[in-house]
């Protein structure tokens, strides 16, 4: 009941969880090991960014445009060539239904 | 014959009627009270839904099941409409009433500040019915009727925040989109007819010759139908339409959606079934072409549905590129299906495809109602205007986590079984297609956190300190969704034997289609 | 030959239709496009339910000497084309109500300045 055969493989989610639950115990573990020396309302628990100083939490905050920000800029060349193709025009639209019209047209009817 | 049987023969007649009658009555009941208004809605829904489970029921026990409407004995031609019902119909009836129920359980308090509810709901009862009506049919001139409903009411529906110019725009760009595509549909039909001089899809698939003209039938018929699915390069009304309307609307469009891609799999599997295998040109046969072909654009909405969702700000909008590419996996399923046909990874391919159908349901549209919810405490679309709302809105939080891991595919959320089949049966097929596909899944997962990130954590922002937790309807609606998609994650055999095998069998087996409904007219 | 020439205006009716769609800037002449395609639709509908020495199918004025029901025409044609136009007339009423409340919104029919959502 729980197993999904896919005639080359198979997925028994209980066995999944089980695992997880397994290393959540391992990883709390091995935590176990490390060393107690935190302590709260101390320097400890600032932020050290390289002697600068911590600003408002609210300038702090990562917007979501600039999030994978290093990705979208190593792969501008073709973000740039996908925005032309998004043009926002609706005659577009249409062009792109009668080109894969006619492209399945002529491997299909014709060739 | 007792009152069950008699219900159980009629009631793919009613799973229409219903919808479609309350659909009139409801301007009149939402003029005696706006509460009696969305308990009438819902009830109705819900008596819909039982139609269907009953006939759910009798279809998996005793085969397809035909419902005629006009003469039952007629000695000239046939001009009557035909229902014709097996396990694929039923499935995706399913699927359009869970979606119908979830989104009128929503917009309970979603909307209820807006004018115009009595023809927002009589509009989202015809999409329902509309789209019902497409999945149950066996006509093919009534299947174009029903993708016109469709087409109309969702245009209005899509045009409900009519303060909003880009929601105009939206629905314009739709509307302009599938009526050019539903008239291609009426010239394939009108093709059929000249050539077989019947509209019934069994009588069609029996007599099909696969002429030129039966070559532009299917074409047409197939790149409208993966346009009105959202299969790329034609999907770009997709995000428009999506990010725009209410996230309720936003469901039973997408119901409407997978009535097309239902559509498809029709005209695949049954209308051209007899031909599929013969060959066309150099010894290709038909269905290796088709099937590469499907396979190209799946792969295709796939890589631009996830690269373009990474770079949009506007959270809903976003969600409609993440559609995009669970489109392309259920292309990337059938098509692998066709290209393989008679292999045996291509029946467990349709197994997960058809399965998807169901889980890129219940996933985006849990992300849709969620991106909802963060509207309707906030007022804000942009992503970069919002922020720790972790905060005030824990159990939308926690909604949002179980959307964003089933819509990346995460073990053991229900997303992940049935990519799990299509990763394992495309892999047979060509491994480069699989990578594609598991790597875009990786991107989902990557996208979303980006979006659980700067939505939910992060410091609480000013202007955001005085939100509050979503309504209860929503949240009911929201964890009916969720908890389904556990369900579905943990006991995936439940679902796949049960209605799935029926369903992909019934695709499988069109002669039996065929010899059912011929045999019985 | 005279045969085919509904077949041949069809084809031209659509692809005028297709051109002004998309070529045309003014949202109201993409509008009168689709209109134009589907009006070829309807012609090829029409054009299918002609048969030649047919007769209308109503029993009660029928010409005299026509034998029935071998010489009366099958009308599904005909009732799919009254369907169609019905949708027709429905979609464009649809659509043109949007161009009007677009004008209002953006104070221009220009389809190239109606691009808010892109990308």
């Amino acid at each position: 009941m729980f197993t999904l055969e896919s005639g080359s493989g198979f997925w028994n989610p209980l066995i999944w969880i089980l695992i997880i639950f397994i290393a959540f115990l391992l990883f709390y573990g091995i935590r176990g090991f490390g060393k107690s020396l935190y302590k709260k309302g101390t320097e400890q628990t600032k932020a050290f960014l390289s002697g600068n100083k911590e600003a408002a939490p609210e300038e702090m905050h990562v917007k979501a445009s600039n999030l994978y920000w290093g990705f979208t800029v190593s792969m501008s060349s073709l973000y740039s060539r996908l925005r032309k193709m998004h043009t926002g025009n609706v005659s577009d639209y249409l062009l792109w239904f009668i080109i894969v019209l006619a492209i399945l047209f002529l491997v299909i009817g014709v060739i | 014959m007792t009152y069950l049987e008699a219900l159980i023969q009629h009631s793919v007649a009613l799973i229409i009627a219903v919808p479609l009658l309350s659909a009139f009555l409801m301007p009149l009941v939402s003029r005696v009270h706006p509460i009696l208004r969305n308990i009438f809605a819902l009830l109705m829904l819900t008596v819909t839904g039982c139609f269907i489970g009953l006939l759910t029921t009798d279809v998996l026990a005793n085969g397809p099941r035909i419902y005629i409407f006009g003469a039952k004995e007629l000695t000239l031609p046939l001009v009557r409409i035909l229902f014709e019902v097996d396990g694929i119909n039923v499935f995706m009836a399913i699927i359009t009433i869970i979606l119908a129920i979830i989104a009128v359980i929503y917009s309970w308090s979603f909307l209820d500040k807006q004018d115009g509810l009595d023809k927002y709901y009589t509009l989202l009862l015809l999409v329902v019915t509309s789209a019902l009506g497409m999945e149950m049919t066996g006509d093919v001139f009534n299947f174009f009727v029903f993708l016109e409903i469709s087409c109309i009411a969702s245009c209005a529906l899509i045009a409900f925040w009519i303060a909003e110019g880009e929601a105009l725009e939206a629905a314009f760009k739709y509307i302009v989109i599938s009526s050019v595509g539903a008239l291609f549909v009426l010239f394939a039909v009108g093709i059929f007819y000249a050539q077989y001089n019947a509209l019934n899809i069994a009588t069609i698939a029996q007599a099909i010759q696969f002429s030129f003209l039966d070559k532009i039938a299917l074409i047409l018929l197939v790149v409208v139908l993966g346009m009105k699915a959202g299969l790329a390069p034609m999907h770009m009304w997709l995000p428009d339409a999506y990010g725009r309307a209410p996230p309720s609307v936003t469901l039973v469009i997408m119901s409407a959606t997978l009535a097309s891609f239902y559509g498809v799999l029709r005209i695949l599997f049954t209308l051209y079934g007899n031909i599929l295998p013969t060959s066309i040109r150099f010894d290709l046969p038909l269905n290796v072409v088709l099937g590469w072909i499907l396979i190209v654009l799946a792969v295709v909405s796939i890589l631009i549905g996830v690269i373009m969702a990474l770079i949009q700000s506007d959270l809903m909008r976003l969600i409609g590129y993440a559609a995009v590419a669970e489109v392309g996996y259920m292309f990337l399923a059938i098509g692998t299906t066709i290209a393989a046909l008679g292999a045996p990874y291509a029946t467990v391919a349709l197994h997960g495809g058809i399965l998807h159908v169901l889980n890129d349901a219940l996933d985006i549209g849990l992300l849709f109602l969620v991106a909802g919810a963060i509207y309707y405490v906030t007022k804000k679309r942009s992503l970069d205007d919002i922020g720790g709302l972790a905060r005030t809105m824990k159990f939308t939080t926690v909604f949002f986590i179980i959307g964003l891991l089933a819509v990346a595919g995460m073990p053991p959320l229900n997303g992940f079984t049935s990519k799990f089949l299509i990763y394992e049966s495309v892999y047979q097929l060509n491994p480069i297609l699989s990578i594609i596909a598991l790597l875009c899944s990786i991107l989902m997962l990557a996208i979303f956190i980006k979006v659980l990130y700067a939505t939910f954590f992060g410091p609480e922002l000013p202007e955001l300190k005085d939100v509050k937790e979503a309504p209860k309807s929503m949240l009911l609606a929201m964890g009916i969704v969720a908890g389904l998609a556990i369900f579905i994650g943990l006991f995936p055999n439940l679902f796949l034997d049960s209605l799935v095998k029926p369903a992909a069998d019934a695709l499988l087996n069109h002669t039996q289609y065929i010899t059912t409904i011929v045999g019985g007219i | 030959m005279i045969q085919y020439i509904p077949f041949i205006a069809v084809v031209c009716m659509i692809f005028i239709g297709l051109y002004a769609a998309m070529f045309r800037r003014n949202l109201i002449k993409i509008v009168i496009g689709i209109t134009i395609i589907e009006s070829g639709v309807n012609l090829f509908l029409i054009t299918l339910g002609y048969r030649e020495g047919g007769v209308a199918p109503i029993y009660t004025s029928l010409p005299s000497g026509t034998v029935y029901p071998e010489q009366m025409v099958l009308p599904v044609p005909q009732a799919l084309t009254l369907t169609s136009i019905v949708i027709g007339v429905a979609v464009l009423a649809l659509m043109l109500s949007l161009v009007m409340h677009i004008y209002k919104k953006y104070e221009t029919l220009d389809v190239q300045e109606m691009r808010r959502l892109k990308e």
